[in-house]
């Protein structure tokens, strides 16, 4: 012990290097527990143990291909909804922290109340990905490896078209994997100043517009 | 009395024998093709997407040239129409939702597509890769100055 009493620098030796040693341990034991903790509120099982996900968006994505495919490769809910990278996702850990307040306000609680909020709802997830240039789709879909040759003729135009234009794919891609709230395509009394939605397109020029029917 | 009731239970006996017997063999009446060999899995796979198809007939509603695999029509989106309206097909290169779309049954013209129109997939269907079940000869009536 004296022996090695010689290379502990002074802090040890103050506190003791049994001290240490637990300090060490603990620091495993939480910081392994905080992740386990961030794994687990990190599945598809705890996003569903609330009935206002499993009643609503859950059935909803279950008749999409992020759900079930052919090859059985799937997309749950993190995989599109949390963050990967460290940073972003202990921001959307913390932001979650609302969802919480709110599922206890019972905000959502029925399907009524759920699709009274779901245009805010996908609003706030549409701004999200746009932001980060939808980099959870782009977790998977990588688009410089798409094989264009591979895809439809109408994915195959538009893909490399909305690329140059800078687009994102949460831009086009809405409302694949949930229902969409009421939208207003100005195709109908019904929805009429309903959400709009936008595929990316700079501001509108509408006297442009209001042209080129005439034209044709 | 008694007879009848023989008499009917028989009947009922015989009736229910040949409805046994053709439950066995049930043969689709068009095709003569068991209803069995008629339900491949195949039937069910979408078309790839291709070019406009050709008219069969006058004033058929074209059909859709491409899968329509996960589009929804619902009261608060209408998949087609995403690409379909007017204000998009310009730049998705769909085609364009025809006039007769935006007049009610009165021929109002309207200001946007009719809602007897909403549900496109009444007229305009999807093709699948399923074969004639019998051989038809159809020709279309030859268009006015043909």
């Amino acid at each position: 012990m004296m022996s090695l009493e010689k290379y502990m620098p002074a802090w040890v030796k103050r506190i003791g290097l049994v001290t240490v040693l637990l300090l060490f341990v603990a620091g495993i034991v939480f910081w392994g527990g905080f992740n386990w903790a961030l794994e687990a509120t990190n599945k598809e099982a705890f996003c569903i143990s609330c009935h206002e996900m499993e009643e609503n968006v859950f059935r909803e994505y279950q008749n999409t291909v992020h759900y079930t495919n052919r090859t059985g490769v799937r997309a749950t809910c993190p995989d599109c909804h949390v963050p990967k990278e460290w940073g972003p996702k202990m921001i959307r850990k913390i932001q979650a922290s609302n969802e919480v307040l709110h599922k206890i306000l019972g905000t959502i609680d029925t399907p009524e109340k759920f699709n009274a909020k779901r245009g805010q709802l996908a609003q706030n997830e549409w701004k999200r990905m746009k932001a980060n240039d939808s980099q959870e789709c782009r977790n998977c879909h990588r688009y410089d490896y798409m094989d264009y040759t591979e895809q439809g003729d109408r994915a195959a135009r538009m893909h490399p078209q909305a690329f140059t234009e800078g687009k994102t794919c949460i831009d086009c891609h809405k409302g694949i994997a949930h229902q969409l709230p009421a939208i207003d395509q100005h195709i109908g009394k019904q929805n009429d100043g309903a959400v709009a939605i936008s595929h990316g397109e700079k501001p509108a020029e509408p006297a442009k517009e209001e042209a080129k029917p005439e034209s044709k | 009395m008694k007879l009848i009731t023989t008499l009917a239970l028989a009947a009922g006996i015989a009736l229910g024998g040949i409805g046994m017997a053709s439950a066995q063999e049930l043969v689709n009446e068009i095709g003569g093709v068991t209803i069995e060999g008629n339900s491949k899995v195949n039937m069910f796979k979408p078309e790839k997407d291709q070019s406009n198809i050709q008219r069969n007939f006058q004033k058929q509603p074209p059909l859709i040239p491409h899968s329509i695999k996960g589009y929804n029509i619902t009261q608060n989106f209408n998949k087609c129409m995403d690409c379909h309206s007017k204000e998009r097909a310009e730049e998705t290169g769909a085609t364009k939702v025809a006039k007769s779309h935006y007049l009610d049954r009165e021929d109002n013209k309207l200001k946007n597509i009719s809602p007897r129109r909403y549900f496109c997939m009444q007229c305009h269907v999807p093709q699948f890769d399923a074969k004639p079940l019998v051989e038809n000869t159809y020709k279309p009536a030859t268009k006015k100055g043909e």
